[in-house]
């Protein structure tokens, strides 16, 4: 009976442990062969020669994509929506979450319903489109940064760490004269970096990854981001300058994915902890 | 555990209150103010990117002109949802299918990660489990765009990795992207597999608040590992399904749409095709205001009573819900 049960035990490791194999080259298979393909040959890329590692290692693809301007610029424009974004979000939200931390504020209830309405009604897209061009957004970086400004759930999520804050930190400091724009500052702000780190790193990814907005709010070529780049390469096949070559047609997409994955993938191990930690907290009150 | 801490806290502040009585009205009135005036810019952009939207609604029932704007456009009633029921040959296929593939995305996506926590949570080495799960949650961070590109240039018809395997197989090549039948599962794949690790960490975070005498139970009345996982673990992760769950259905008219526009094309609009993209088509690219508003009214509407609903029913049934 004892032995039985061991044997079963171990069986159900051993098919797990196979299971688990699968998922991760299921999951890392795909990023291998991009990166392969994109200093391989064009034509072997083309013909199916190349399946996990690079043939005919030669860099044609990324000295293309490198030399052309169009690609820095959108990497600079990326960077400068996502890091704008970021702080101001981070900003205006935990302004507008300390105050409806507190029990006492009069018209709180009715903020918060109304921020939590917005999660279950909104106006659609081509509302807030006609609002973004009638405030004369369009083709500016605030058309990417504004609609997308407060996350409501982020807001929430703020609003019930601030409400975990022991209240004796904020009375000792308001006792020893701090105003409360200083309390938020130098107390509340401080002890609330967990939280700040992991909502800013979550917007910043979102924004990194984001492309609709530029879809339909940009037109000017010079304010398109990495992604809107990467899409028209790669989806809507247009060529970057000499089409018609086709000596790198195709490892081209592969290197321009490549250049829009790796800083991402880099910077993951050493941000991954405060994305799960985000995740959780979210979770509880989500 | 943050949940009894802000509790804890709430119930300090009727105390303070009522120990700070003392304090003059002008200075509470100015402590306020502060307050306030801090909410300004959160309370501004609420009004301007969600209210001001919502009252633009409006033009849904009008013949809107940028021209005339919301004040001088033409009030045209119910004239754009007759238009889009009765006259628009595609709005039924739209409809389905806006349905179809949330509900294969309910069926497929959403148990998917319920299972792969069952299988990290059974993994003995923790240096293993570590690995396998950072590996599973990587795909959460590459954008739309790069997962999109991804599966356009593997299903390529001519060049596609995919088609030439399935070439050295024997099985013949394969137009994914253009075959209306293969649509869905191409979707619903890519979801799959950017969310399935991802997904896992609620249910990880319930299954390490399972009691563990729970399982000594378990072992003492002969559950085998299996039995265990399904009677002890599983169970104890119902409370977060119910919750994701319903977060699910709130989103549901507009799962995935951005991922359509990268993924869909003309021969494929027969199972592709659903309201959001129809939406942008008529709205933003043919300027089509008030008809593209009129037919994202109808799908927010229906959102909407799919989430109070939903959480209706959950609430009924247990003391989960999302408020």
């Amino acid at each position: 009976m004892k032995i039985k049960e061991s044997f079963g035990s171990k069986l159900f490791d051993a098919v797990n442990i196979f299971l688990m194999s699968i998922l991760i080259i299921v999951m890392v298979y795909p990023l291998v062969y991009v990166f392969s393909a994109s200093i391989s040959d064009n034509a072997m890329v083309m013909s199916g020669q190349v399946v996990l590692w690079p043939k005919a290692i030669n860099l044609i693809a990324y000295e293309r994509l490198l030399s052309n301007p169009d690609l820095w610029i959108s990497y600079w424009n990326t960077i400068r929506y996502t890091a704008v974004q970021t702080f101001l979000s981070l900003a205006v939200t935990s302004a507008m979450a300390y105050p409806l931390a507190k029990k006492g504020l009069p018209g709180r209830p009715l903020i918060l319903f109304l921020a939590a309405f917005t999660l279950m009604f909104g106006g659609g897209m081509i509302p807030t489109f006609l609002v973004v061009q009638k405030l004369g957004l369009l083709d500016t970086m605030w058309a990417i940064v504004l609609p997308s400004l407060v996350s409501t759930w982020y807001l929430f999520i703020m609003r019930t760490f601030f409400e975990g804050l022991p209240e004796e930190l904020e009375d000792a400091a308001t006792i020893d004269g701090c105003g409360t724009m200083q309390v938020f500052l130098r107390i509340v702000l401080p002890l609330s970096l967990p939280v700040l780190v992991s909502i800013g790193l979550f917007t910043a990814v979102n924004q990194w990854n984001s492309f609709f907005d530029a879809l339909i709010y940009l037109n000017d070529r010079s304010m398109y981001p990495l992604q809107i780049m990467l899409r028209n390469i790669i989806i809507a096949g247009s060529n970057v300058q000499g089409e018609g070559n086709t000596d790198y047609i195709e490892t081209l997409k592969y290197a321009m994915i490549t250049i829009a994955t790796v800083p991402i993938l880099c910077v993951y191990p050493f941000i991954q902890k405060y994305f799960v930690q985000g995740t959780m907290i979210g979770g509880i009150k989500g | 555990m943050s949940l009894d801490r802000s509790d804890a806290a709430n119930a300090q502040i009727p105390a303070r209150d009522q120990s700070g009585k003392g304090t003059s009205l002008r200075f509470k009135l100015k402590k306020y103010k502060t307050l306030y005036l801090l909410m300004l810019p959160g309370i501004l952009y609420y009004i301007l990117f969600k209210y001001a939207p919502m009252y633009g609604v409006i033009i849904a029932f009008q013949n809107f002109s940028i021209g005339r704007g919301i004040m001088g456009s033409k009030f045209v009633g119910l004239q754009h949802f007759i238009d889009f029921f009765l006259n628009t040959p595609d709005a039924w296929k739209l409809v389905r299918n806006t349905i179809m593939l949330n509900v294969y995305d309910l069926i497929f996506r959403f148990p998917a990660p319920i299972i792969l926590a069952l299988l990290f949570h059974e993994i003995r080495s923790r240096k293993f489990k570590w690995f396998v799960q950072s590996v599973s949650y990587m795909p959460h961070f590459l954008s739309t765009v790069v997962i999109a590109g991804i599966m356009v240039t593997f299903l390529s018809q001519q060049t596609g990795i995919v088609n030439h395997i399935l070439d050295w197989l024997g099985f013949g090549r394969i137009m994914f992207l253009g075959e209306p039948g293969w649509f869905r599962t191409i979707y619903v794949g890519s979801e799959i597999w950017q969310t399935i690790g991802w997904g896992t960490i609620l249910y990880l975070a319930a299954i390490a608040g399972v009691d563990p005498t729970l399982y000594e139970a378990a072992k003492i009345d002969g559950a085998n590992r299996f039995q265990q996982m399904r009677h002890v673990t599983f169970i104890g992760m119902i409370p977060v399904m119910i919750v994701l769950f319903v977060l699910t259905l709130s989103h549901f008219m507009e799962t995935g749409f951005q991922k359509i526009i990268l993924l869909y094309n003309p021969m494929t609009y027969e199972t592709a095709d659903v309201l959001n993209t129809y939406i942008y088509r008529r709205g933003i690219l043919s300027a089509d205001f008030s008809f593209a508003t009129a037919v994202g009214l109808f799908q927010s509407v229906i959102g909407f009573v799919l989430v109070v609903s939903a959480n209706r029913v959950v609430k009924k049934f247990s003391d989960t819900s999302l408020w």
